[in-house]
């Protein structure tokens, strides 16, 4: 199914994970080490005696030199042992496993939505380039990026959450239970997130099909006496297919980051509340094990991008 | 001579300006006929507009181009026809071979569909009927191994096997007339000959008329019947190739002539035509020539009309029945 080339890419691409990852989450770790307090703190409970939480620091080996702490965690999560919630004492692989669906399901869901808008509008802007179907659709995109989610996000609440009741506010029903249900519930978050997308796959697809429109082999395709329609949705969509990739894989990523902060406003059990609430309470077993998680993601992301690109420019496959 | 393939009438191609800019003319009273079978050859120099000439006879000139006057082809004004009404002439009428065979083809297409593309425009064949009809048109424009080169893609064919990839397209429907707009320029010397001695083979196997836009008159005087000279937009000088290389009528066409390679060897010096083309907007309004013309008089100040000189040569020069100018050979070999 792979060609020799791609299967010598992914192995590379293996590799070379391995120390992005190493990296990754060391700095979030370090990070988290810079901040005052620890998770013995708020474990201790009030009034606690700072024997006490000198000795929870110890329980837990919170005391050993930062390397060494570090150390032992890479050295357990390269196992597949992510360690357990300092606070609940849950499995952090049982804690990801939970609420990483419903991040996923979110992020799929706006990508989705961004793909199945966006690309009909850079059609259609492309195809009218110059004209006020064009204009409208550029002038509307410079504001879909130009919005930060979040504010989408609350202004989205407000007006069809709070107001009208037509969204629930807040919460979220995981797909595998309810998929009518999940649809429901994260309707509000992925539109949220897709307004930035919808408008960067249309406004990207406008300015390289315009690009494509105009060169040497569309103007054969008009002599030939292609109708518009195909020279635009065939041949068009097929040409600037590498470039459309190369921005939703990009776009991934971004949504992926995104939702750290759009979940808080919808409270949806997800990663980005995960990550928040765990870093507010120093838990950084959890905090590491969404970082692999979502360092992992990007990187899968990237790597099934690079194999799409030789599978839809045969220049690329055959150098 | 029975009725011609195509007729053009007054064409005349100009481009709208920014908003406040005037509209820059490009070709004007451009009337010339082309028979079925026929291949013509159009030279002159480097812009005088014989590109935006060929391109309007298919109408894929820009949006912003003006069309006046009527190009009749077997019977349609493609100048006033309906969108639709252009677009099943093209590739079924009229065909068009481009200068640069590496970027004409589309990349992320294999040349096989792109030529079966072409095909199920104008007929609906069965899947292994439309290969085998596409391989065919392979193998007739001397491609090898076509059943191979047809699931191939543009890059990996050379530059004349992309042109005859193009020739192949623009004949797999049979067209009345193809325009080849300097199909060999970008091609080496030696693939060159090859090509254009393809393009006439098959415009002589298949009764597809030629329209052969060049600065190369030998090649001109080797494959067409007739050359059309345009000076600035202009049509000066219209005839059988014999007569034109032997005496021509126009002073400008005699300086094309004069400047060809071989014709230097003989006389042992380098000629060429002194001065410039003048800029659109600042056209004399006499003789277009008039400044760069050795024979120029003052009569020529007068606008000048393509006359008759002949049954068969038209000439846009007041002083053509006078003056007895040098082509490029004494004779035609026979
Ligand atoms: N889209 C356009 N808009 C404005 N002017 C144009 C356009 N296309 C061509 N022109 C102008 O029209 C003139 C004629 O161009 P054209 O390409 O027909 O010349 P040509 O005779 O084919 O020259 P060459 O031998 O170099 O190919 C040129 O001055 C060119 O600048
Ligand atoms: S009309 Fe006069 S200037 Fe023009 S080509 Fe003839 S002789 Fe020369
Ligand atoms: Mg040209």
């Amino acid at each position: 199914m792979l060609n020799p080339l791609q299967k010598r890419m992914l192995r590379r691409r293996i590799v070379q994970a391995v120390p992005v990852l190493l990296l990754a989450t060391f700095s979030v770790f370090m990070l988290l080490k810079l901040l005052p307090g620890d998770v013995a703190i708020t474990l201790a409970g009030e009034n606690a005696t700072t024997e006490r939480i000198e000795e929870i620091r110890r329980i837990n080996g919170l005391d050993r030199p930062l390397l060494v702490q570090y150390g032992q965690w890479a050295l357990n999560a390269v196992q597949g042992d992510l360690s357990e919630s300092l606070l609940s004492g849950e499995e952090v692989t049982t804690t990801l496993a939970r609420v990483f669906p419903n991040t996923l399901f979110i992020v799929c869901y706006a990508i989705l939505l961004s793909i199945v808008i966006g690309v009909p509008l850079g059609l259609l802007a492309a195809a009218r380039s110059g004209g006020l179907a064009d204009r409208l659709v550029m002038v509307g995109s410079s504001v879909g990026v130009a919005l930060p989610n979040f504010w989408i996000a609350m202004i989205l609440v407000v007006a069809l959450a709070l107001n009208r009741q037509i969204f629930p506010a807040t919460g979220f029903v995981s797909p595998w239970q309810d998929l009518s249900g999940a649809i429901w519930y994260a309707t509000l978050p992925a539109v949220a997130l897709a307004a930035s997308g919808v408008a960067e796959v249309s406004r990207q697809l406008r300015s390289s099909l315009v690009e494509v429109l105009g060169s040497q082999h569309f103007r054969t395709l008009h002599a030939k006496g292609l109708p518009f329609r195909s020279i635009l949705w065939r041949h068009g969509l097929k040409n600037v297919s590498v470039n459309l990739l190369t921005v939703i894989s990009l776009l991934v990523n971004r949504t992926l980051a995104a939702t750290v902060v759009v979940e808080v406003v919808f409270a949806v059990p997800g990663m980005g509340n995960t990550i928040v609430n765990a870093t507010l309470q120093r838990d950084f077993p959890v905090v590491q094990g969404a970082v692999l998680v979502m360092v992992l993601t990007v990187i899968t992301v990237n790597l099934i991008t690079d194999m799409l690109y030789s599978v839809l420019d045969p220049r690329i496959s055959q150098r | 001579m029975s009725a011609p393939i195509l007729d053009v009438q007054d064409l005349s191609i100009g481009f709208s300006g920014r908003r406040g800019q005037p509209a820059l003319p490009i070709v004007r009273d451009v009337t010339f006929r082309i028979g079925r079978g026929e291949r013509v050859g159009l030279v002159g120099e480097s812009g005088c507009g014989k590109s935006v000439t060929g391109l309007s006879l298919m109408r894929l000139l820009p949006g912003t181009a003006r069309i006046g006057g009527r190009i009749t082809l077997d019977g349609v004004d493609m100048a006033r026809a309906s969108r639709n009404e252009v677009r099943r002439m093209r590739g079924k009428k009229i065909a068009m071979i481009f200068q640069e065979p590496m970027s004409a083809l589309d990349p992320v297409f294999t040349v096989g569909e792109q030529i079966a593309e072409a095909l199920r425009l104008h007929e609906t064949l069965p899947r292994a009927e439309e290969r085998a009809r596409v391989i065919e048109a392979l193998a007739e424009v001397g491609i090898p191994a076509p059943a191979k080169r047809h699931d191939e893609y543009p890059h990996q064919l050379s530059g004349g096997m992309r042109q005859r990839v193009m020739i192949a397209m623009a004949l797999i429907n049979r067209p009345d007339l193809i325009i080849a707009d300097e199909p060999t320029t970008a091609l080496d010397v030696t693939i060159q000959a090859q090509i254009m001695e393809l393009l006439t083979r098959l415009s002589e196997e298949t009764g597809t008329a030629l329209l052969f836009i060049t600065h190369d008159l030998g090649v001109v005087a080797e494959t067409c019947q007739r050359m059309i000279t345009m000076y600035a937009g202009e049509i000066v000088e219209d005839a059988p190739v014999d007569a034109a290389l032997v005496s021509p009528l126009h002073p400008y066409t005699s300086g094309l002539l004069r400047s060809l390679p071989h014709f230097n060897k003989e006389k042992g010096r380098f000629a060429y035509i002194p001065g410039r083309v003048p800029a659109p907007l600042a056209m004399p309004e006499g003789c277009r020539f008039a400044p760069r013309c050795p024979h120029a008089v003052e009569v020529c100040g007068r606008p000048q009309e393509l006359r008759f000189a002949g049954a068969e040569r038209r000439v846009r020069c007041i002083r053509a029945d006078e003056l007895s100018l040098d082509g490029a050979v004494a004779e035609v070999p026979a």
